[in-house]
């Protein structure tokens, strides 16, 4: 092939992080599980070469069209890679307190980022597949990673079935797709559906979106989301609620507004249902949860159904509203896991939320920069989480999606409940017990300070460079 | 001064920092607090200042917006204040309250007084962001901002049962207001932009309004409060300190009369128009059903509590009686409503921070051992019934006379609440104050000192002064009413 070079050229990012995966892996296997703490750096090391070279990088089709490199996937790997670099350090205190120091954690993580960054950067169903695959099969790993604990081997078996489902009805859908269309590419697809959007690619269609709301865990998909959420550790949680969804929205936008355009009338109507679905199950689910990673499941049950919502609305406005509150959703639950994993009491991290109690007076920085991420996660303005709803709630009002907003908004009041029980928690209640929190790690603080600081004050700041990112990154999309 | 109007709205902050900042330079919680206390008294007697600058310098007589400032934000929002005849006076009314706040916390509030003085400072910020704010998202920011420090101030420094009139609090404003949330992103993507007084000029379509005017409706109904979204007030009140509810009362419930003069009437006439009978009928339930409910009640502050709900009514139904006077009187209202009750709430902080109870049966005969409270609390008591002379008198009159003209029936029943008012006030006082001292506990209980005094003398001489001169206020709203009145009459004429 004439334009190989090029096409490996365009695929710099993920050859980087597959290569360096391995060679990590061959430095782990030599060295042992000494070496934990220098593949970890390395590893995070590599994510951000390769964040940087992504960035960097021209933009172009490769491989006949099966891998894309146009802006979005861009912009989508660039914050995938950057949240699973964090994900790394934040996994570092955690092995050395659990003892399980082992030098598989940051490589599974840059393999799934390698899967993550196809699913960007996706331009036909095989190549769809494989990204998912790839970064589903290390996650699976990564949550039953605690293999003594029985909560997190049950997570990840849990997570192995229904992800098996999933791609299932992923590959049940591709196949319809493919039989249809004729054609692998989503541009084939695109132009196929302009002609005769008959009702077996509309089939096909309905199979493949379901696939995808398994991975993003979106209601009536969302199974498995509590119960992982739980069992896994919690820099493995941090990940699984960051990047792969980050990964997974980027590719639910580019199948739909790339590949189906012109069925608009038809999936919008899906992830209408599927949203509205969402914010209403992870708002009332939420409320009941005693354990802290359970609720934040529901929060983002909650929150995915609000990232969707951009997309439904089928314009590049839409989309940007997408990327900007994933961006900043995702900001805020890295803060939050962060703080979450610099809180112990004699060496047992807090899982109960009733545990936070009293926090303000124990640790009153943490305890300010909790408050600030759970507004911003409530939507409160001006923290950074009100703007991401501002931007997607604008878009799906523009495309016509009144009522749907409108539930979405009312759903985030009942969910608000659960959120202001944590600040509750902290600054109304006295402590349980007498017991002082553990000493934390320094850099798992310092991350949830500074997300907390993105989320008030910085973002005031920082959406004025993200909004222009956000356009180049969805122009050309959508139909509007 | 160019940016004047950004001055009054952050200098509070800069305080708050500053406390931030001395607590940094103390060793512990405690030692910060006197300066805590300082910091946040300069900090508001600045910003009264800066605010009477403000108002010294502003034109009555121009009914544009005055000292106006103007910078593009992002997402097509812009940062954009400015001030009219009756924003100012409401700028105004904030920070001569909260410099009374802070001295009635001085000695009530012992625990953790940085974090109190900061929410306060913080909350400050944002209210008088809302009075200045012309733009719709910075409008809406200020407006939910106010929820925070506010919930924190009834969590942290609450009574018994503190939690429970938090989250009513907090909860029940955000569903009011994330209606309004959308109906802004419909006025915005509609009008094409988000400056509010080209809003006011834009005329939306007559179809669309009723739903545009519910939705802001919904928010400010429950800040107002209006009955039957009242709940969350008496709640919140008696659970709140001293300062929480002088602020609450005096300016926070300000803030959805303002809304609706700043929203609803201008934009949306025809809406308005088509819904006076219903927000007339919730006023007058509210001003008897509310009264009567007070009349009843044990305790004083949830006593004064219904009583506010009561005198809402009046501003409600001046508000949408579309004509000169009733606005007016509105406008009016609402300011001699903050003093008032603000004084009304420091009446019962006194008792209860000698006596650590604020039921009424508790009480009685303290005329005996407090004459000069007892003056006190008489006036106030008088200027919540509106004795002529007190400033309550002229804005029930003058809202009552708007309605008149809208609406004989409405003005009937609402004059009937005048009375009620006077039989629950009445009995209060009688209750708390007159007879003979039954209560051994009471025998030994000390009149109000020298700071105390400090902290009613200001309301006593506005709510006089403004009693006997209404023109103090009506001189600044009247040329910003007739605007509005008029264009609300060609908008319902055509």
């Amino acid at each position: 092939m004439p334009d190989l070079s090029s096409a490996l050229h365009l695929a710099a990012s993920e050859l980087t992080l597959a290569v360096g995966a391995l060679v990590l892996l061959m430095v782990g296997a030599f060295i042992g599980d000494k070496s934990a703490r220098l593949v970890s750096i390395l590893s995070v090391l590599l994510l951000i070469a390769a964040a940087v070279i992504a960035f960097m990088g021209p933009w172009g089709v490769a491989f006949n069209g099966a891998y894309v490199a146009d802006p979005l996937a861009i912009y989508g790997k660039s914050v995938i890679y950057l949240s699973a670099a964090v994900a790394i350090v934040l996994g570092d205190g955690w092995m050395k307190r659990t003892h399980i120091a082992k030098f598989e954690y940051p490589v599974l993580i840059v393999l799934a980022s390698v899967g993550m960054g196809m699913m960007a950067s996706s331009g036909d169903l095989i190549s769809m597949y494989v990204g998912i695959e790839l970064h589903s099969l290390a996650l699976y790993v990564l949550a039953a990673f605690h293999r003594d604990d029985v909560k997190a081997s049950e997570a990840g078996l849990k997570y192995f079935v229904l992800g098996a489902l999933s791609s299932g009805l992923l590959l049940y859908g591709s196949s319809l797709i493919y039989g249809f269309a004729g054609s692998m590419r989503f541009e084939d697809i695109a132009a196929f559906a302009q002609n005769n959007p008959g009702p077996g690619l509309v089939f096909g269609l309905v199979f493949l979106i379901c696939g995808l709301a398994f991975k993003v865990s979106a209601a009536p998909f969302h199974m498995w989301t509590p119960d992982v959420y739980e069992g896994a550790p919690t820099p493995v949680v941090a990940l699984f609620a960051t990047a792969p969804k980050v990964a997974a929205m980027v590719l639910i936008a580019r199948a739909l507004e790339g590949g189906f355009s012109e069925a608009h009338a038809q999936w919008s109507q899906v992830l209408v249902a599927i949203s509205l679905l969402s914010f209403v199950v992870g708002a009332f689910g939420g409320l009941a949860q005693k354990d802290i990673q359970r609720l934040l499941a529901y929060s983002s049950i909650a929150n995915i159904g609000y990232a969707l919502l951009g997309i439904a609305a089928g314009t590049s406005e839409g989309l940007q509203a997408m990327l900007m509150f994933m961006t900043l959703y995702v900001i805020d639950q890295l803060g939050f896991f962060a703080i979450l994993l610099s809180l112990s009491k004699s060496g047992r991290p807090i899982r109960r939320i009733a545990d936070l109690a009293g926090l303000k007076k124990d640790r009153p920085v943490t305890a300010v920069a909790l408050t600030i991420l759970s507004l911003s996660v409530l939507g409160m303005p001006p923290f950074s989480g009100f703007w991401g709803k501002y931007y997607v709630f604008g878009a799906a009002a523009d495309a016509g999606l009144w009522p749907v907003a409108a539930a979405g908004l009312v759903a985030s009041v009942v969910a608000a409940f659960y959120y202001l029980r944590i600040i509750k928690l902290m600054w109304f209640d006295a402590p349980l017990d007498e017991i002082a929190t553990d000493k934390a790690s320094p850099e798992t603080s310092l991350i949830g300070w500074a997300c907390a600081a993105f989320a008030f004050p910085l973002v005031i700041v920082g959406l004025t460079w993200l909004e222009p990112l956000t356009k180049v990154a969805s122009a050309g999309f959508g139909n509007g | 001064m160019p940016y004047i109007l950004s001055l009054v709205t952050f200098l509070p902050l800069v305080g708050a920092l500053a406390i931030f900042l001395a607590r940094l330079a103390s060793k512990t919680q405690d030692a910060a607090a006197p300066a805590a206390r300082w910091i946040a008294l300069i900090t508001t007697l600045v910003v009264l200042g800066v605010s009477v600058v403000l108002v010294a310098g502003f034109d009555p007589s121009n009914v544009s917006y005055q000292f106006v400032e103007m910078v593009p934000w992002f997402a097509g929002a812009s940062y954009h204040l400015g001030v009219d005849g009756i924003s100012i006076l409401f700028v105004l009314l904030t920070a001569f309250l909260m410099p009374i706040c802070i001295l009635a916390s001085w000695k009530s509030i012992e625990t953790r007084v940085v974090e109190y003085m900061i929410a306060f400072l913080v909350l400050e910020t944002l209210v008088i962001g809302v009075f200045t704010a012309l733009d719709l998202y910075l409008f809406y920011i200020f407006f939910e901002g106010t929820l925070v420090p506010m919930f924190l101030i009834i969590g942290i420094w609450g009574g018994a049962n503190r939690i429970y009139a938090a989250y009513k609090f907090f909860l029940y404003t955000l569903l009011g207001s994330v209606l309004m949330l959308l109906a802004m992103l419909w006025m915005s993507h509609t009008a094409g932009t988000t400056s509010i007084p080209e809003l006011k000029q834009y005329a939306f379509d007559p179809a669309v309004q009723p739903l545009l005017w519910l939705a802001f409706f919904a928010s400010f109904a429950v800040k107002m409060p209006m009955w039957p979204v009242h709940t969350w007030l008496p709640d919140a009140h008696v659970q709140a300190p001293t300062a929480g509810s002088v602020i609450l009362a005096g300016i926070l419930l300000k803030l959805g009369g303002y809304g609706f003069i700043l929203f609803n009437v201008p934009m949306f006439p025809v809406a308005s128009e088509m819904f006076r009978p219903l927000v007339f009928t919730l006023s007058v339930i509210a001003i008897v059903y509310t009264s009567l409910v007070a009349w009843r009640q044990t305790d004083i502050k949830k006593l004064i509590a219904y009583s506010s709900v009561a005198h809402m009514g009046f501003v409600t139904l001046g508000i949408f009686s579309g004509n000169d006077q009733g606005l007016q009187g509105a406008v009016f209202q609402m300011i001699s409503h903050g003093l008032i009750s603000g004084a009304l709430f420091l009446c019962v902080g006194v008792v209860y921070d000698r006596m650590h109870t604020r039921e009424i049966a508790f009480y009685g005969g303290l005329t005996s051992r407090m004459p000069w409270f007892a003056a006190i609390f008489l006036m106030f008591t008088m200027a919540n019934v509106g004795l002529p002379g007190t400033s309550g008198f002229i804005g029930e009159v003058l809202t009552m006379t708007g309605a008149y003209q809208a609406s004989t029936w409405a003005a009937l029943v609402a004059a009937s609440g005048v009375i009620f008012s006077a039989v629950y006030a009445l009995t209060l006082y009688r209750s708390v104050m007159f007879g003979e001292i039954t209560n051994p506990k009471l025998m030994t209980i000390a009149d109000i000192d020298k700071r105390e005094l400090a902290l009613f003398v200001p309301l006593i001489l506005g709510t006089l002064w403004l009693g006997v001169h209404p023109a103090a206020v009506l001189d600044y709203t009247g040329p910003a009413v007739e605007a509005l009145t008029n264009a609300y009459r060609v908008a319902i004429g055509g």
